[in-house]
């Protein structure tokens, strides 16, 4: 297959030594050996995710996704935008479709463009990397790159929410979305059929500002993965990563559980199965280590 | 009380349904709603919120301006999407509550110590200093943001959360120092205060 190329948006969480930035070194892995060249926007800026409306009216947080929307159009012009989070594709995608709905909106914001000296046409696809792996590459063309299968593992695919509300990935329904079964299934693992919590909220950001409540989501999210035989728990977004991973020591304390629960991406499983080594697939950045794939990336 | 929300009072004077047409994101839609409740059984954190979406729906109507505006409940959103996903009439309730919460922030009637509004304005200050989001500082300021002793005790809690993410590199003290930031914050922090200004006013000429 030819190479294919993005405009990328990272996302703060992404960054070096930020939150994220195992899922980024094992998004790279990915992408070199499916030949997708990510072209990262030149300055781009946050999005201010899904809680921006404390501090900043409509247009403002319009605005801000505009600019990195109009920095890609001057940058790479004939490339889609893809972004690796969910709150980042989100905030964008809505961006582009409330300015495409309102020209008075998209006038005034690009009003307020013009004073960083930058103009929006509007014209640009915004994309979730996993639509570029199953609509631009293929789950067949995926399955094709597996040099070492995950067989013997059992994985519980938590979609969440943003990924999958309001826009999804096309094709797909938002109370049982498959792409993460067919992802687990296409790298020789197998996948936990009867996940009830699988598009269940962590409580986003609300994690962060109520601790015990989102904290309750979360272990209903960890035991349904628990009890339906889970080895560890994949998912697609950067939020439901880290709040499904690093609370686990505070949530068997409070409730008296014993959980010690891998949850890694796609793009982890992705590069564990091309070949890629420990490192490059980002498993040094496991609060909770993936054993499992650590030996299989080892061997 | 702000002189902004006197204003607001007079001006539309027991309408607030036509307030919040006028004022709130995506207010137009309130109308819409047909009261069937689907939305108020979706929220994940549904037993924590005051008034569930569908009620303050309700209570928009029955001028329950005060209630609506200092409740705490828009605040539990987590835009988990749910609500918007399944509501029969399209609205989408999401940015309405974001949009309530917004506004009930500018007229001063937002709960003081509500968490979740404190983090997302830490969140917003945070963002617009330099463009990106240092996760650390934020972090910190989330920690102390009830004071001190408060702090210090919520820093205790988080201290193996954090000590977990530094082994692993997916935080960093360097942060401290700076950080992640944008080359043309000069330019963002004027688009930013230009989009506030165009925002201000289209809502003074509107309603
Ligand atoms: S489950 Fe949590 S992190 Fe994931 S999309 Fe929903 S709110 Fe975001
Ligand atoms: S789901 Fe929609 S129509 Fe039903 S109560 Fe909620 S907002 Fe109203
Ligand atoms: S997006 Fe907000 S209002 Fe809608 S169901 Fe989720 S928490 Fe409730």
């Amino acid at each position: 297959m030819a190479k294919k190329s993005y405009s990328f948006y990272p996302g703060c969480s992404s960054q070096k030594a930020a939150s994220a930035s195992n899922y980024q070194v094992s998004v790279d892995a990915m992408c070199q050996e499916l030949d997708i060249e990510l072209n990262e926007i030149p300055d781009w800026n946050c999005c201010s995710a899904s809680i921006g409306y404390a501090g900043g009216g409509e247009l403002p947080r319009l605005a801000l996704s505009a600019r990195n929307m109009a920095l890609s159009e001057q940058a790479h012009p004939d490339q889609d935008i893809v972004a690796t989070c969910a709150a980042c594709w989100l905030a964008t995608r809505e961006t582009q479709e409330r300015l495409g709905e309102d020209d008075e909106l998209l006038a005034e914001t690009n009003q307020a463009l013009a004073e960083a000296g930058l103009k929006l046409k509007n014209d640009k696809k915004i994309r979730h990397m996993v639509e570029v792996l199953i609509e631009d590459i293929g789950y067949e063309e995926l399955g094709k790159h597996v040099k070492k299968p995950l067989e013997g593992l059992k994985i519980a695919g938590y979609v969440g929410c943003q990924t999958n509300r309001p826009f999804g990935i096309h094709g797909e329904s938002f109370e049982n979305p498959k792409y993460l079964d067919k992802m687990i299934e296409t790298v020789g693992a197998e996948a936990c059929n009867d996940y009830e919590k699988k598009v269940s909220c962590c409580g986003g950001a609300l994690a962060f500002s109520e601790p015990e409540k989102s904290q309750a989501l979360i272990k209903d999210i960890l035991e349904s993965a628990y009890d339906n035989g889970a080895d560890m728990i994949v998912t697609p977004c950067p939020v439901c990563q880290m709040n499904t991973e690093v609370y686990q020591d505070q949530i068997n304390a409070k409730y008296g559980t014993k959980f010690k629960m891998p949850v890694v991406y796609y793009s982890t499983l992705l590069s564990v199965a091309y070949g890629k080594s420990a490192k490059e697939c980002g498993l040094d950045g496991q609060v909770i280590r993936a054993r499992q794939l650590e030996e299989i990336a080892g061997k | 009380m702000s002189d902004y929300n006197q204003q607001m009072i007079e001006k539309y004077r027991g309408n607030f349904l036509k307030e919040v047409e006028a004022n709130v994101e995506e207010g137009d839609w309130v109308k819409m709603c047909m009261q069937c409740g689907v939305c108020s059984g979706s929220c994940p954190l549904g037993p924590h919120w005051e008034h569930p979406p569908q009620e303050i729906f309700m209570m928009i109507r029955a001028n329950k301006r005060e209630d609506i505006l200092s409740s705490s409940s828009m605040w539990m959103c987590t835009s988990c999407y749910n609500c918007i996903a399944r509501c029969p009439r399209g609205l989408p309730i999401t940015h309405i509550m974001h949009g309530l919460a917004t506004y009930a922030k500018r007229l001063g009637l937002a709960p003081k110590e509500q968490p979740t509004a404190k983090f997302a304005q830490l969140f917003w200050d945070n963002l617009t200093k330099t463009g990106r989001v240092n996760e650390l500082k934020l972090g910190l300021s989330l920690y102390f943001m009830n004071g001190f002793g408060e702090g210090i005790k919520t820093a205790l809690k988080m201290k193996d959360v954090g000590l977990g993410m530094l082994k692993t590199k997916r935080m960093t003290p360097m942060e401290m120092l700076g950080g992640h930031k944008c080359k043309d914050v000069k330019g963002l922090q004027a688009m930013l205060k230009k989009a506030e200004e165009l925002e201000e006013a289209r809502i003074g000429k509107r309603g």
